[in-house]
């Protein structure tokens, strides 16, 4: 059977890159790097913040009756009579921090006048910041005694019993998630991928001369074009489902969420295929404008360094959709290549997406695809730039 | 025989970078590298391209393999215009230039087969072509070893075979033994004789006398871009040695050696 130019160039450059070993790895590698940095980010993050595991001694000097039950449940504390032998635990490393309440603590307390001017009664409390439970014992006291401050004048409470008062579901939770953070990282994945393909594809080939091989065929320069278009967007496809799967099962032990359930179970089939629709056609856009500008370059090297300006934009794009809100209503900025993409990801994302949203950002994607299919086409033609010097 | 390379007052002119001006402190902002080039060639017969560095001849294929447009004139490959129908060209030539490259990353069998695809060939077709080449060349040998294992003749067996894969009539060889050892320039060159008998056109550039004395029916010789000479080799010779008239003729050109 006679096969189809673009067909042909189709499965050449797959096999180019799903023949190279060390290829194949570069295109799977970000997605399980992703999800090891990620899980061991969090990971860090949860121990750091985590108080669990770590028990503080403070030594304290005239320790008030009204704080008794309150410190000793908070922190192991060890009476001293003076400041001095307080201090002493501290350079013996027997405590980690030293505090130190004036003399008849209560009394003073409730006699002090605010709007006498006189000094307040000060506790002192002496730590080091360079020991972390020291400084861990410091934040714990000090924020007890600003509870107990607070107490003195209390007025009234806010959501102050142990009842849930965020009424956010689990699913509401997860789009909120999801929509902030996904639609930057799959925009950024999505273009580091096709990038390194697209490079490589086009001046990669100029540079090596092969490109002028296929040229002198009966093969159509559009059909070149549109196999190279082919091939790099399925190359930066797998390259982008790989690290998005790494998000999306490390993002909730990025964020140290293990014990709510975040997942992408919560969406549906329709939410996958709209995701599915604007991804793709996304892909397209991004796959053109990186094969032109590669077209461009006289070798792969230059291809990367030519495509850097064009990550910032994307990266700028990208970063809009954690401070913009809600996604945009207005029919026009479905039209803008990219930001259309992360408008439509982010409502999908959110479970808010309107249909007509999705489908005039996929037609206009592949509007402007074909747009650069074109000029993609054009360029193949010009001596000038492909057998550029 | 059959004219079926036509070639009428080809011209062609390059743009001199800024870069390149300064290089060779020159304030030409364009260079001609072809100038009203006018031959023919025929079927069984191989018509060499003569001249030095820098003559017009590889622009000159160049533009004949459609990888260039000339800026006025116009070719006939076998009464396809190299203006009009290049798709149409491109179909029915082979050819071969030190510029093209074969894929490192692939083995001969995958590029032959490749190269059919993209010349739309049966599959059928396909594997007698590939034998019948692969035995002229030995490719089988080394049919499964990627490109970028093979020493630099392999390489060229490999591409002078994908470079034909369509058995074209008429076949345009840019300096095919040029960084070639002995052996393999004897098997390039006695190929060519083969194409021949094969009723093949088959047009050559080369820097090589011998290789042009020994094949060659008629011979073109280009410098400065303009078509000095063309006629039969015997004719273009005039009783002397191919190379002291070539260098008759470059100083009756150009000016004495230095």
């Amino acid at each position: 059977m006679k096969k189809n130019g673009t067909i042909t160039i189709l499965r050449k450059e797959l096999a180019r890159f799903f023949g190279d070993r060390r290829m194949l790895i570069s295109i799977i590698i970000p997605g399980i790097l992703i999800y090891v940095l990620y899980s061991f980010m969090g990971s860090a993050l949860h121990t750091q913040f985590s108080t669990e595991d770590v028990s503080v001694s403070a030594a304290v000097v005239n320790l008030p009756a009204s704080l008794e039950s309150t410190m000793a449940s908070t922190v192991g504390v060890t009476e001293y009579e003076s400041e001095a032998e307080a201090m002493q635990g501290i350079s013996a490393e027997t405590a980690d921090i030293c505090v130190v309440f004036p003399a008849d603590f209560d009394e003073k307390v409730a006699l002090y006048d605010v709007s006498s001017g006189a000094a307040a009664p000060m506790v002192e409390i002496y730590y080091s910041s360079a020991s972390e439970s020291s400084l861990l014992g410091f934040e714990l006291v000090s924020s007890l005694l600003d509870e107990y401050e607070t107490s003195l004048v209390n007025k009234w409470d806010i959501n102050a019993g142990a009842a849930v008062y965020d009424l956010i579901s689990e699913t509401d939770q997860t789009g909120s998630i999801f929509s902030m953070m996904l639609p930057m990282l799959l925009l950024i994945f999505l273009y580091s991928g096709c990038m390194a393909v697209g490079a490589e594809a086009i001046a990669g080939e100029k540079e090596r001369g092969t490109i002028a091989t296929m040229l002198i065929t009966p093969v159509g320069r559009n059909s070149i074009a549109m196999g190279k278009i082919a091939a790099v967007s399925i190359l930066g496809l797998i390259s982008a489902a790989s690290s998005t799967l790494g998000i999306i099962f490390s993002l909730p032990k990025l964020m140290s969420m293990d014990s709510m359930n975040i997942s992408g179970g919560f969406y549906s089939m329709r939410e996958y295929l709209m995701l599915g629709g604007v991804i793709l056609s996304t892909v397209l856009v991004l796959v053109a404008l990186i094969c032109v500008i590669s077209a461009l370059a006289k070798s792969a090297k230059e291809a990367q360094t030519m495509l850097v300006p064009l990550m910032i934009v994307v990266m700028f794009v990208g970063v809009s959709s954690m401070f913009g809100g809600a996604a945009q209503t207005e029919l026009y900025y479905y039209l803008i290549p990219l930001y259309n993409s992360v408008q439509c990801m982010s409502a999908i994302l959110s479970f808010s997406a309107s249909s007509g949203h999705i489908v005039l950002c996929i037609v206009s994607n592949i509007a402007f695809a074909g747009i650069g299919a074109w000029v993609l086409t054009r360029m193949f033609h010009s001596e000038r730039i492909m057998f550029s010097k | 025989m059959t004219e079926v390379l036509q070639v009428n007052n080809l011209r062609k002119t390059f743009r001199i970078s800024a870069k390149q001006q300064k290089l060779e402190r020159s304030v030409e902002k364009t260079r001609i590298a072809v100038d009203g080039v006018s031959f023919s060639a025929r079927a069984g017969e191989i018509f060499g391209l003569l001249g030095p560095n820098g003559a017009g001849k590889t622009t000159t294929m160049r533009m004949l393999a459609t990888l260039i447009r000339p800026d006025s004139g116009d070719a006939l490959v076998d009464g396809a215009s190299i203006v009009t129908q290049p798709t149409e060209v491109r179909s029915k030539i082979g050819f071969l230039t030190g510029d093209l490259k074969l894929e490192e990353f692939f083995t001969p069998n995958f590029l032959f087969d490749f190269f059919s695809d993209l010349h739309k060939i049966d599959p059928a077709v396909r594997e007698t072509r590939k034998k019948e080449l692969f035995d002229a060349f030995g490719v089988h040998e080394f049919a499964e070893v990627k490109v970028s294992n093979l020493s630099a003749g392999m390489r060229q067996k490999v591409s002078l075979a994908v470079s034909i894969v369509h058995n074209p009539d008429i076949i345009i060889f840019d300096e095919p033994t040029n960084g070639l050892d002995v052996l393999t320039a004897k098997t390039v060159t006695d190929f060519l004789l083969r194409l021949r008998e094969q009723g093949k056109s088959v047009l050559l550039s080369t820097h090589i006398f011998s290789l042009v004395e020994k094949v060659c029916d008629r011979v073109g010789v280009l410098i400065n871009g303009k078509m000095i000479v063309c006629d039969t080799l015997e004719a273009v010779c005039d009783g002397l040695p191919l190379e002291d008239r070539f260098f008759a003729l470059y100083e009756k050109e150009v000016g004495a050696l230095q």
